[in-house]
């Protein structure tokens, strides 16, 4: 601050604070709505403070039958569908797009450009705007609920190719060079100095496709049609159609809780990374 | 773009590629072309034959003014969605600069909503309007305003604009501040000794050089807003009621699995993908120009 106003600086930490409040909200009104029974979740209005049964809740989203009267995999099961989805996702991204950046930058040959312009122009189509058809390949593939039908589909990334682009071009010649006179052939150099080399990147990388990999929701929705495929974040629309019969609202609150704690604990944890990945990749 | 000292021409390079070219053709090209031959084709009535019928789908869709409405419903929602979160973000971010020690702090505390996906922020929203439960129907009703977004399109689509633009703040809010502290410290005090009080140091300097993060932010958070609310829709009023929500991306997934309507959901999906296209072009040729070299 370039003054020294008290009154000022009470003013910038009120509006920050309410900011943060107003933020928080609806994930407060979450928690509060896991920690009630259901006899308690059904009366209005609603708690705006925690009860005691968050724990039961808990022990009964993770490993009890789920709603009553659907047909749902347990959400531990569910959690790891995830977990396995985005991981799939993230690492998957992330080696296709290393190997394809380094054939770009490191050689010449024919067609170069042409596969570069080709991966450019996947960074133009969300699935969403290419479902039906996708949706084909996918079932003519025979990978429709399989990890791999999760995940493959969605590997092929041009912001991931171009930011290890990026990087590498800011590789100095000479280490090249001096590689190359100790006799070091593309793959050594690629593995013994060019990953090393951009090692915060692909961490950086890996927590924004965590986080995108995690919370994909339309693609599993549609290639999953076996309940033990589900993954947590689509179970939620299932559970808020379920809830119009039993409207069991502690549990479909646990189960989204559950469902973004993962990627939240990933982001203020790995804050640094995130905030270099998020810059990086959207230039 | 390609290093001055390169390895020699050989096989590797191609297998290298290899992967990353056969998922863009099995899963991008090769679908993306599919959808432009399905707009080209109308199925009869029973499913038995498709007719070629170059640009007729294309036609019904400019004509169609269900269409045509949820372009403008499309263009209202994204636009809404980018002023209101960008709007939070800029007020809240004005504010973290100033703070010295601490700035960190709030960051922390007003990036996670980032993480949160948009169907989860979808289910935490309609929990809270919920009509019969929820909080806010609950004190509203105080002021004399009965809510039901099931029944009333204008709060429906009021609550998706807020859900989706909640979950949008933090991303705003980040790259708003780090504009504001590239500021040179220098330039701010020059106009404190003028005798700039803090609010007219904000729009009289801050604002005006930061505005090409704030054309940047637009052109993100309308395609956010145009593909990335899909779950948010779908969580909270699948397009009702009526089709007062059902926003461009809505129509397509809607009119290709729902209706069935495989030549007309394909003719949209091509519509979407110039959309995309465009707006890609515009962001490039902005970040082009901000990024010295």
């Amino acid at each position: 601050m370039v003054e020294h106003r008290p009154l000022t600086a009470f003013l910038t930490h009120l509006v920050l604070i309410l900011g943060v409040f107003a933020i928080a909200l609806p994930v407060w009104i979450t928690f509060v709505a896991s920690t009630h029974d259901e006899l308690r979740m059904n009366q209005a209005p609603l708690p705006l403070w925690p009860g005691e049964y968050f724990l039961e809740n808990m022990k009964q989203t993770l490993f009890g039958s789920g709603l009553s009267g659907t047909e749902q995999a347990p959400v531990w099961l569910m959690l790891l569908n995830s977990l396995a989805m985005a991981l799939m996702i993230s690492t998957g991204k992330i080696a296709i797009s290393l190997l394809s950046a380094f054939a770009i930058v490191y050689f010449k040959f024919p067609f170069r450009m042409g596969f570069f312009w080709m991966i450019f122009i996947t960074l133009m189509l969300p699935v969403e705007v290419r479902i039906l058809p996708t949706f084909e390949v996918v079932a003519n593939l025979g990978m429709l609920n399989s990890y791999w039908g999760l995940s493959i589909p969605l590997i092929a990334s041009a912001t991931a190719t171009f930011m290890f682009r990026q990087v590498f071009l800011t590789v100095p010649d000479e280490l090249l060079e001096s590689a190359r006179i100790d006799g070091a052939g593309p793959l050594r150099f690629f593995f013994d100095i060019l990953l090393p080399l951009s090692r915060t990147n692909i961490a950086a990388l890996f927590v924004i496709l965590f986080i995108f990999g995690w919370n994909q929701y339309l693609w599993p929705l549609l290639i999953t049609t076996d309940t033990s495929m589900t993954t947590i974040v689509m179970s939620i629309k299932q559970m808020l159609e379920a809830a119009e019969q039993s409207p069991q609202w502690n549990i479909i609150m646990t189960t989204a809780l559950l469902a973004m704690i993962p990627p939240v604990f990933v982001v203020i944890a790995m804050q640094k990374l995130f905030v270099q990945g998020l810059t990086e990749t959207d230039k | 773009m390609l290093k001055r000292v390169h390895f020699p021409t050989s096989a590797l390079p191609y297998l290298l590629v290899a992967p990353q070219i056969l998922i863009t053709l099995v899963f991008f090209i090769w679908p993306a072309s599919q959808a432009m031959y399905q707009s080209f084709l109308i199925e009869d009535a029973f499913g038995l034959g498709t007719e070629f019928v170059w640009f007729e789908n294309f036609q019904i869709l400019a004509t169609d003014h269900h269409y045509l409405a949820s372009f403008q419903r499309t263009a209202v929602f994204s636009l809404l969605v980018a002023a209101l979160s960008m709007g939070f973000a800029l007020i809240l971010a004005g504010f973290a600069q100033r703070v010295v020690r601490g700035a960190m702090f709030y960051r922390t505390l007003l990036i996670w909503p980032y993480a949160v996906a948009p169907v989860l922020a979808g289910a935490l929203w309609v929990f809270m309007f919920n009509p019969t439960l929820g909080i806010f129907p609950y004190f509203l009703e105080f002021a004399g305003i009965t809510w039901n977004h099931y029944l009333s399109g204008p709060q429906a689509m009021g609550l998706v604009i807020l859900a989706a633009a909640w979950k949008q703040v933090a991303y705003n809010f980040l790259f708003y501040l780090a504009a504001m502290q590239s500021i040179p410290n220098s330039v701010i005090e020059a106009a404190a000794i003028d005798g700039a009080g803090p609010a007219r140091r904000f729009w009289t300097i801050i604002f005006p050089l930061i505005s090409p993060t704030t054309f940047f932010l637009l052109v993100i958070n309308m395609v956010y807003a145009f593909f990335e609310t899909f779950g948010i829709i779908h969580a909270v009023t699948q397009g009702g009621p009526g089709t007062s929500t059902t926003i461009l991306v809505y129509k397509v997934f809607n009119d290709g699995f729902v209706g069935l309507d495989l030549g007309g959901s394909a003719a949209q999906s091509v519509v979407l993908m110039v959309l995309v296209i465009a707006m890609t072009v515009v962001q490039f040729r902005f970040v082009e120009r901000k990024v010295a070299y």
